[in-house]
């Protein structure tokens, strides 16, 4: 198939806010919160990050301002959870309406404004090489930056006293608590954390992948993220492997669309959620796979000395 | 858009519906409005109070904001002093629409709009119990006594906007983004080949679904995969403008879909096919203060004013402009339909005889591509 180069880097900057949006849950599930107001922080992250990068210019600024929102909102999230022992569904559910709500009514506004964007991204000399340069090359720095979290997690999770000390409060907060480790501070700090990293995912959205604002625009990639979490168990490396092959089968049903495949459109817009099912279960097969790696304490809440 | 729930069916939306309800505005008063209270002829009937509910929020700069344009624009032609409207924004198709008819019943409205496809159901239960209240149905297609439905011909803006896009292609191939396989998507698509042949009979146009009237992202890699495939013009029947702005940065060209997007993407705009209420509901609030109300149904388009290619480019080059304005003429003098045989569809079939005019049976039951668009139906025979 021609065009497998354009396929290629349509798959990397698909995947990558969902990589970038599930990497940030999984910090927060480590610790053994669910975060399902993460729909409602990339909304708010999104709209944050285009009007700041529409008042500045400037791109880094808008993923800042994103992070900013994302943390801020998983900020309430977190002492909701954390110190009033609110329930975790609940309350991200609370969290991601309100988010949805919040950024409809602050992005009015915004509906219909263009950034000026349009410049060219490329490894300088990697660029040029054939085939290999478009695919891989000319992508937008967050992509990479993508790649080198996912990296960067998994030294620290496996690598570090940090990363130890951070899967125990996920594990057993009670140990962790009896080690004399601050389990609700670690943990809101992973939540606020995450939740900038969803921040990042909003503003790459109305930034970068999309830049623009409309209501309702991550249409569902909050949910998606959470997902792959699961699909990832909880490992960064799989979360970003799960991100790109649910970005690369949507790309694929489009191209092959484009390129004048007959299949059914249904059954192609099925396909990144047929696949996702698929190797969830070849996944679940071995259910000592999602009992070893989920954190124990996920979606409990943890009373100090109770 | 009109015909699904799809984009309001993610969880978070129903639940967003269930705890926190519908927003409700009153309408800003138009600034001919009088101070009620301050009316001293008691003899003075009161103005008519007129209701919408309408599926997306009034901002979505689309086809919500389209209706609510007609609605403020009719409010200000007939006369705030005769009618009065309410409307209810954001509501999700299903239980809870009926639930939001009832209310605006139970506030004395005498005339309520539903302006989404999905609204049917709980419009005809609520038209049934309310025999003394007129409803009005967008796009949809059952009526009873105190029910009558009206619809908007858009393929005539599609075909309109295909004129110019025949013009200003130099690849001779044309991009669809689609929401989903029904009649009226097809009917578009068609029509769009159709208004391109007419002046460049080398057109071709290839199809992308995206399975969704709302999401913007996908639309984007839509349009993206278009270009690829060597596209150079777009059309969408999809609700965002993020098409528009994929061709923008991409230097194609596209067009805006029910509102002027034209500020969207200036180098990229070739035209909107917009849409204009305003008219059908100054004839509605006129038949119920008349009192020459009846069930009907009522298919407008560029004759009546109600479908239009708007912001034609002003690059675009001047024999486009020419053909569109000889064809919006045609429209509306009757002497063109977009759907005159012979039509042949893409497998070779004809479809429609040399000379015959469609009726509305054919354009209901379109589930075909005419020659020059690629690819199947999905689904489709």
């Amino acid at each position: 198939m021609n065009g497998l180069d354009l396929l290629v880097a349509a798959t990397l900057s698909a995947g990558t806010p969902l990589a970038i949006a599930g990497l940030g849950l999984l910090v927060n599930e480590r610790v053994g919160v669910i975060n399902l107001g993460a729909e409602g922080l990339m909304l708010v992250s999104a709209v944050s990050g285009f009007a700041v990068a529409l008042h500045t210019g400037s791109e880094w600024l808008g993923f800042g301002a994103g992070a900013l929102a994302g943390a801020a909102l998983s900020l309430v999230l977190g002492w909701l959870v954390i110190w009033l022992n609110t329930n975790q569904y609940a309350t991200g559910l609370a969290v991601s309406l309100f988010g949805s709500g919040l950024s409809a009514f602050a992005g009015i506004p915004l509906v219909g404004r263009q950034l000026q964007t349009g410049s060219r991204h490329g490894v300088p000399l990697l660029a040029d090489l054939p085939f290999v340069g478009p695919a891989l090359f000319r992508q937008h720095p967050m992509v990479y930056l993508a790649i080198a979290l996912a990296g960067a997690m998994a030294l620290v999770y496996y690598r570090t006293r940090l990363g130890l000390v951070v899967r125990a409060v996920g594990e057993s907060p009670v140990s962790a608590h009896a080690l004399g480790y601050p389990v609700r501070r670690i943990r809101l700090a992973a939540v606020v954390l995450g939740g900038a990293l969803c921040g990042v995912a909003g503003a790459y959205l109305s930034v970068v992948y999309t830049p623009l604002w409309v209501e309702g625009m991550v249409a569902g990639r909050g949910w998606i993220a959470l997902a792959l979490t699961v699909f990832a168990t909880w490992r960064p490396a799989r979360v970003l492997l799960g991100a790109y092959l649910f970005g690369g089968v949507t790309m694929l049903q489009l191209h092959l669309q484009a390129g004048g495949v007959q299949l059914p459109a249904q059954f192609m817009a099925m396909l990144p959620y047929l696949s996702t099912v698929v190797v969830l279960v070849l996944i679940s097969r071995n259910p000592l796979w999602i009992r070893l790696n989920m954190p124990a304490s996920l979606g409990k809440p943890f009373v100090p000395g109770a | 858009m009109n015909l699904s729930l799809t984009k309001h069916a993610a969880l978070a939306a129903a639940l967003a519906a269930a705890l926190a309800g519908c927003s409700k505005k009153e309408a800003p008063p138009a600034p001919a409005a009088q101070p009620e209270a301050a009316a001293p002829a008691p003899a003075k009937p009161a103005p008519l109070k007129a209701g919408f509910i309408y599926v997306g929020p009034v901002g979505d700069a689309g086809w919500t904001f389209a209706h609510d344009k007609g609605r403020r624009e009719a409010v200000e032609k007939v006369g705030a002093d005769k009618v009065t409207t309410t409307f209810v924004e954001k509501v999700p198709e299903g239980p809870d629409a009926e639930r939001v008819l009832r209310d605006l019943v139970a506030q004395g409205n005498k005339v309520i709009f539903a302006t989404s496809f999905g609204f049917m159901d709980a419009i005809v239960k609520v038209a049934k119990d309310n025999p003394d209240v007129y409803f009005e149905h967008a796009t949809g297609y059952k009526t009873s006594d105190n029910l009558r439905v009206y619809e908007a011909k858009f393929y005539e803006g599609a075909y309109l906007a295909g004129i110019v896009a025949g013009k200003m292609t130099k690849t001779n191939v044309l991009g669809f983004v689609g929401s989903f396989p029904i009649p009226e998507v097809l009917r578009n698509i068609n029509a769009f080949t159709l208004g391109a042949q007419s002046v460049n009979p080398k057109i071709k146009t290839k199809v992308v679904w995206v399975s969704a009237w709302f999401d913007p992202p996908k639309e984007t890699e839509a349009a993206q995969s278009l270009f690829n495939g060597g596209a150079d013009v777009l059309l969408q029947n999809t609700d965002s403008s993020a098409v528009l702005q994929a061709a923008e940065r991409n230097g194609k060209y596209a067009f805006g879909w029910d509102s002027d997007m034209s500020a969207v993407a200036p180098k990229a705009h070739l035209g909107s096919c917009a849409l204009d209420w305003s008219g059908y509901y100054v004839k509605t609030f006129n038949d119920v203060l008349n009192k020459t109300w009846k069930p009907e149904v009522t298919k407008w388009g560029v004759k009546e004013g109600t479908v239009d290619l708007v912001k034609v480019a002003e690059f675009a080059p001047a024999e486009a402009k020419a053909k569109v304005e000889e064809a919006r003429q045609g429209l509306k003098a009757g002497t063109l339909a977009v759907f005159t045989g012979p039509i042949v569809d893409n497998t070779g079939k004809e479809v429609l005889a040399k000379g015959v005019v469609a009726d509305e049976a054919w354009k209901g039951a379109v589930n075909f591509y005419v020659k020059g668009v690629e690819g199947k139906v999905p689904a489709g025979k």
